[in-house]
């Protein structure tokens, strides 16, 4: 069986959620993975070291710089002409991109594929989670979104495919990038931190933030938050966690003034080990955490920033 | 310009469903249905736009059972010109619901069609990006922000790593995310005007749309329970555990 992952990149680096989905991919069969940039060679030589990666097709052209789905739908469709798979990580860009690449190929596309089960088999989370579905698709061609947290990332290094170039598609041009505003931070990125703090509504103000800010600091962990967080305007939409943000699972989630609301929960139970910091010891987040503080988070935050 | 709103039924965003015991899917018998969160952010954004004199109509279409007739009814109540229900007793997928709402737009030629994001309870994310296909039409998902003028839409557009700002000329597919805008209660008079307004109904068999599905559900399970841990007393201890027991800092 042969798969086609879709690279996501900024032209200059693969992004990790990439290195999942092709954990997933090696599980159905021989790996080919699809560059499609501008001036993005480095990124084809970097899918070409990652380990199971058997070829890597790489398109360059200035249509493709911004990652536009209606510029890089026409040529992930015809090059899935020769695969019975064409996956992506369940990432904006993934989510983005595919169903439409999936219509046109008249495939039903399975989301959020959390696990294969056999080469036409998988299970995807529904209902926030709080089911598991198993589906078997009869399409010949099939086509998948990969839940990042459910596979390892593949190892960057290790692998020798070899690089061959792909004629570009035509230019679509009914869509124009305006701007991108990206949220700068030296903290390590939400998919793929190790340990993760997050604040919520508890929280109060976007001045308060500093506070769960100074504690991921100290342990070298991405800053999360809850919707209410971000709807009230404490830090920004792409720190939401949960069944409508990011799904993440880190070695270690701190929830702090989090209630733990059924959508929140569906983005980090499956998280190794989950701590809860919260004055309401009825909170339902404590009927998830392996360690429960009961107490105010301005006296304890700060307290364990502290004794790191 | 007319608008075109795609609204879903879907389980209450508040209700915690239950696997069924013999496995074959998810209990939604007698437990509370709403409409989409996701279709209401959508259908408010397309009232919006009325509002400012943007659009002329706004039409709601559902596809589903007789009960969705009740969601259209919820979604007339912000003041919607005109509802479609698309007739089936079959739960379609997203390619089967994008071919069926990609018909309609042949017949009703709306310049813009407003989905929502993702249905809560499939939590699919599909359907505005297939519709978009089928058309040939540009799309924006995830909105944020929506503007329109003359021909074209400008949208904010929530990424992973922040926001992203697209334009495109109309017509285009927009879908909605959750900080799109905050929906009104409708007003009592206006939820009592859509209980007597006429909701056109049409057979999915008279789209030419087949509702079959390539993918079959083998069985539907409950997730592995996460069991409580305990309570530590203060920081000191929780730092204690964190770093002996669960060695993780
Ligand atoms: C369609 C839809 C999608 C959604 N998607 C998401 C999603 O992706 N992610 C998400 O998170 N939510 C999502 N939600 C929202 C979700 O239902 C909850 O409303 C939200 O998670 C609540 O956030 P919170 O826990 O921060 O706030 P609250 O529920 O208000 O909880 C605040 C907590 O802080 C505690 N607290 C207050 N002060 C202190 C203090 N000084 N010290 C310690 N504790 C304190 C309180 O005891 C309380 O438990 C969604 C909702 C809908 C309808
Ligand atoms: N049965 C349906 N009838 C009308 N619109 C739908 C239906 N299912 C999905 N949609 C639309 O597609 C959006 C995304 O749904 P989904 O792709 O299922 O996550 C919903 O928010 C609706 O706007």
């Amino acid at each position: 069986m042969s798969v086609l992952v879709i690279a996501e990149h900024d032209n200059s680096e693969l992004k990790s959620a990439t290195l999942n989905a092709i954990t997933a991919a090696k599980e159905l069969g021989d790996v080919t993975v699809l560059v499609a940039g501008s001036g993005s060679q480095s990124v084809a030589d970097a899918a070409a070291q990652v380990a199971g990666v058997s070829a890597v097709l790489h398109s360059d052209a200035a249509h493709y710089e911004n990652g536009i789905a209606e510029e890089l739908t026409p040529l992930v469709v015809s090059t899935a002409a020769s695969f019975d798979y064409v996956i992506t990580a369940a990432t904006t860009f993934g989510k983005n991109l595919l169903p439409r690449v999936s219509a046109l190929l008249d495939v039903e596309q399975i989301s959020d594929v959390t696990s294969v089960v056999s080469a036409d088999t998988f299970v995807h989370p529904v209902y926030a989670g709080n089911a598991l579905e198993t589906v078997q698709s009869s399409d010949a061609k099939k086509v998948l979104t990969i839940r990042t947290t459910a596979f390892e990332a593949a190892e960057t290094t290790g692998g020798s495919a070899s690089v061959e170039a792909l004629a570009a598609s035509d230019a679509v041009g009914t869509v124009t990038l305006v701007g991108r505003e990206l949220t700068v931070s030296n903290r390590p990125e939400l998919g793929a931190a190790e340990v993760i703090v997050s604040g919520g509504r508890g929280v109060g103000s976007a001045e308060n933030f500093a506070i769960i800010e100074a504690l991921a600091d100290k342990l070298g962990a991405a800053v999360g938050a809850s919707r209410a967080a971000v709807d009230a305007g404490y830090v920004p939409n792409d720190y939401q966690v949960g069944q409508t943000g990011k799904v993440v699972a880190p070695s270690l989630y701190i929830a702090i003034g989090i209630s733990g609301a059924i959508q929140h929960l569906a983005g980090m139970k499956d998280s190794k080990v989950i701590v809860a910091i919260n004055k309401d010891e009825d909170a339902p987040i404590f009927q998830v955490a392996d360690y429960g503080l009961v107490a105010d988070l301005f006296d304890v935050v700060p307290e364990m920033t502290g004794a790191l | 310009m007319k608008i075109l709103v795609p609204v879903k039924r879907v389980v209450d965003a508040y209700v915690s469903v239950r696997v069924k015991s013999d496995n074959t899917g998810v209990d939604t018998d007698n437990v509370k249905k709403s409409l989409n969160p996701f279709c209401e952010i959508a259908v408010e954004e397309a009232m919006r736009l009325k509002e400012k004199g943007l659009a002329d109509e706004v039409i709601v279409v559902t596809i589903g059972d007789k009960d969705c007739e009740t969601t259209l009814r919820s979604a007339l109540a912000f003041g919607v010109d005109r509802a479609i229900h698309i007739k089936t007793d079959n739960v379609l997928r997203p390619l089967a619901i994008a071919k069926a709402l990609a018909k309609l737009v042949e017949k009703e030629a709306p310049q813009l069609v407003i989905t929502g994001k993702q249905s809560i309870d499939a939590d699919n994310n599909q359907t505005g990006q297939m519709l978009a296909a089928l058309l040939n039409w540009p799309q924006a998902t995830f909105a944020s922000e929506v503007t329109v003028e003359a021909d074209k839409v400008t949208v904010t557009r929530e990424i992973d790593g922040g926001l992203e700002t697209l334009t495109m000329a109309l017509p285009a597919v927009v879908t909605s995310d959750l900080r799109l805008n905050e929906p009104r209660y409708p007003k009592l008079p206006n939820i009592m005007k859509a209980k007597k307004k006429p909701i056109e109904a049409i057979e999915i068999a008279d789209l030419g749309v087949s509702t079959a599905s390539t993918l079959a559900v083998q069985r539907v399970d409950e997730p592995a329970e996460r069991q409580a841990g305990i309570k530590v007393a203060d920081i000191n201890e929780l730092i204690e555990k964190l770093k002996n027991e669960a060695r993780v800092i």
